[in-house]
């Protein structure tokens, strides 16, 4: 037998078995359109590339972090300063953790302001809207698994304002803590949440997102019909394009993390007094800005639960955009246009008010 | 012809000044209303410590503050004392602050010895040999708003103890009959008593009667001297008794032990300076050349060389810190160091160059390790940015293949 024989019956072999020519028509027929907003694309890929980094870098971080909290913050010591490279996987995971949700958020813009999610692509920016909240639970629960006192006095902040949503807030500020205040209880659920509960659900989503994406193929401008515009072929054409994107943003991570290594800080404890200046992760900045800003008392109401009642709305209205904004196949229209008013307005706020939040 | 206009204005004011009857207090009422040297008490009693408790002045001063009448509430039928003799303020003061049944329904866990230790001091000595210029009660505490110690506006809090006895003890003529001198506090305000107690407002720092007494103020004998800066400084002075200095400093009619070496008042912070070199206050005594003169070099040397050692270990480990690098287990061992470095300090009051070694050995051998900590840390930054530039490297030189391989495919089709 010779060689291209053998290998035709190899292929054949697994294809009965894993259906590789359908994938292999899948990838022929796959076309990208060519257009001024082509580079918009590539947002999606990198996130999803990201989110690749954060589950093999976890992994790695697994194998010697230790969820107690007489361990959790020596063993995190331990990854950084005796660990073969230790050091260059947590700054790593803990970089790329930051670019992702950074990523994902210029991916949510450009299909808001390109209107992608019009019909019949609304279950994709839903499950997007979804995967976003995911990352930023990851986010969260991921912060405070170092246990150091930084960490410690940001989640407590953070369950607090939790705990303040109407009706179902100390039920939630229970959840997460596992108890009254935060504690060994914690750190035991937040790590659940991290390791396994979230990515379980995010990968689940983000099949979802790509199988809906493959489904109702790339969105195009709604003045630029589809029929109408040149394609690329995403295989190898796109992918090769994605691949040296992929590898820019590998460089730029072994950058950050060579260069500002995530610093550790000092272990949590409980019975010191808050760190001065203590703030969230940069993507909480502009809420907890806000809720800073507002008096403790709006007529009767309370401030805090009037800035949360604020932030409901505003995240109803987002997440519901394809069902408001998008009252015609092209996307045109009165509504598309406040749809970009209001996503202007929120790039503006997010942006001066992460500012703000970081620099007062 | 004064007492008659007084005692007359005293009972027109009660009658006239609406509101002013005797339902308070007769005597806070009617002096209120005098403008004379008089009114005084009835104005600063708001502040004092007996009123907050519910006392009044009858209760020191004697009579019944419940009559508008002055002649009934200041009648020496009803016990009214009127203002004691400055002789007797002590006594005055005690007949309530040494009744332990009587403090304590209004401070339990206050003493009630000051009349006693008074007794004993220079000042009580004084005043009972007929000396009324001495410091009573009132000198120190103040009169009619009398606060408590721990009250910072009080005279005797440990922020403004020390100027309350300047008040008297700087008085270069107050003090002139006395023949002791008046640069006391002038000299305290250089030491590091003071820096702790004003400058980091750590009110367990010492002021003067921290080592005087306050009640029982005397100055300490020579040979109790090191036991005064030993209620603090325990340890120096159980090393200090062991040494050969304490026979000699601290016997009777000795030289006045730890101040021979560290003054009194003006405590300055130690240095190997006060060991050896042109300043060393051991040359005092000792001659150079002479074995204790040799030891006291030698010390002053492992003191100077394991404080540079640990300095160099810090500058070399900060450095690390501010370029990413994580040594915080080598910083937390560093404070092992210091406390090493404390020891051998401590040791010195021995003077016996064999106890310090031990801790010097030990500081120095941390000191090396931490210094090697840090430049290890510093090298391993360097050889991180060196894989750093090669992978970007490898990465650039992989982004620019894939671009020709897409060149040439793109061209070819």
């Amino acid at each position: 037998m010779s060689a291209a024989e053998l290998k035709a019956k190899t292929f054949d072999w697994f294809d009965e078995r894993l259906g590789l020519r359908m994938a292999r028509d899948l990838l022929d027929h796959k076309v990208v359109p060519l257009h001024p907003g082509t580079a918009w694309y590539y947002f999606g890929g990198i996130t999803l590339f990201l989110f690749g980094v954060q589950m093999f870098t976890g992994l790695l971080l697994l194998l010697y972090y230790r969820p107690t909290v007489a361990e959790a913050f020596d063993s995190v010591r331990f990854i950084m300063t005796r660990v073969e490279f230790g050091w260059l996987i947590r700054s790593i995971h803990s970089w790329s953790a930051n670019l992702l949700i950074f990523f994902a958020f210029v991916h949510m813009f450009s299909v808001m302001f390109t209107h992608s999610y019009r019909r019949p692509r609304e279950l994709t920016w839903l499950s997007g809207i979804a995967l976003l909240g995911l990352m930023m639970g990851f986010g969260f629960s991921g912060y405070l698994l170092p246990w150091n006192q930084i960490s410690y006095f940001a989640t407590k902040v953070g369950t607090d304002v939790a705990g303040t949503t109407p009706f179902v807030g100390p039920m939630l500020a229970r959840l997460l803590r596992g108890g009254e205040d935060v504690g060994a209880a914690t750190l035991t659920r937040f790590f659940a949440f991290h390791v396994m509960i979230l990515p379980l659900l995010t990968c689940g989503l983000v099949g979802l997102h790509l199988l809906l994406v493959q489904k109702a193929g790339m969105s195009t401008p709604k003045h630029l019909p589809a029929h109408d515009l040149s394609h690329m072929k995403f295989f190898p054409n796109f992918f090769l394009r994605e691949l040296m994107v992929w590898y820019g943003v590998l460089a730029l991570l072994g950058s950050l993390a060579a260069i500002f290594p995530w610093e550790l800080g000092e272990k949590a404890d409980p019975f010191a007094s808050a760190p001065a200046g203590i703030r969230p992760e940069w993507y909480f900045l502009a809420q907890f800005y806000t809720l800073k800003l507002i008096p403790s008392h709006v007529w009767i109401i309370e401030g805090e639960l009037l800035g949360l009642a604020g932030f409901g709305l505003l995240a109803l209205v987002w997440v519901a955009l394809p069902f408001w904004a998008a009252t015609k196949p092209d996307g045109s229209g009165g509504r598309a246009r406040l749809a970009t008013g209001v996503g202007i307005f929120l790039v503006c706020y997010l942006f001066t008010f992460t500012l703000l939040g970081y620099f007062k | 012809m004064r007492a008659p206009k007084i005692l007359f204005l005293l009972w027109f004011s009660v009658w006239i000044v609406p509101g002013s009857a005797a339902a308070a207090d007769s005597c806070v009422t009617c002096h209120a209303a005098i403008d004379d040297a008089v009114k005084g008490p009835a104005a600063l009693i708001k502040n004092d410590v007996h009123i907050a408790h519910g006392l009044s002045c009858a209760d020191c001063h004697g009579g019944d503050r419940t009559s508008d009448d002055p002649d009934v509430s200041m009648n020496k039928a009803k016990g009214f004392k009127g203002k004691p003799a400055r002789a007797t303020i002590p006594k005055f003061c005690a007949a309530c602050h040494s009744s332990p049944d009587y403090m304590r329904k209004y401070a339990p866990r206050e003493r009630v010895d000051q009349f006693e230790l008074y007794q004993t001091s220079v000042h009580g000595k004084r005043l009972a040999a007929g000396d009324t210029a001495v410091a009573t009660c009132i000198d120190c505490h103040s009169v009619h708003d009398i606060r408590a110690v721990k009250d910072s506006a009080a005279p005797v809090h440990p922020l403004r103890v020390g100027e309350t006895c300047s008040r008297c003890h700087s008085d270069a003529a107050k003090m002139a009959p006395y023949k002791i001198p008046t640069n006391q506090f002038q000299e305290y305000k250089t030491s590091v008593h003071w820096e702790a107690l004003s400058k980091r407002g750590d009110l367990s720092a010492p002021s003067c009667a921290s080592c005087h007494g306050n009640h029982g103020a005397k100055p300490p004998q020579a040979e109790s001297v090191s036991a005064v800066c030993g209620s603090c400084h325990v340890l120096f002075e159980q090393l200090y008794e062991k040494s050969v200095h304490n026979a000699v400093f601290s016997g009777a009619g000795g030289g006045g032990g730890c101040m021979v070496c560290h003054s009194n008042h003006a405590v300055h912070y130690p240095s190997t300076a006060m060991l050896a070199g042109p300043k060393a206050v051991c040359s005092g005594c000792h001659d150079a050349g002479t074995a204790p003169a040799g030891a006291a070099t030698q010390m002053a040397g492992w003191l100077d060389g394991l404080d540079t050692a640990l300095k160099k270990s810090e500058t070399v480990l900060a450095s690390a810190e501010q370029s990413g690098m994580e040594v915080s287990e080598a910083q937390v061992r560093l404070i092992d160091g210091r406390e090493n470095l404390v020891k051998a300090r401590l040791a010195l009051h021995s003077m016996k160059p064999a106890e310090m070694q031990k801790p010097v050995e030990a500081g120095m051998a941390i000191a090396q390790a931490t210094q090697k900590a840090g430049e290890f840390a510093l090298h391993e930054k360097d050889t991180r940015r060196m894989g750093l530039a090669v992978s970007v490297l490898l990465i650039g030189i992989v982004i620019l293949a894939i671009r020709l391989l897409l060149r040439r495919m793109e061209s070819s089709s």
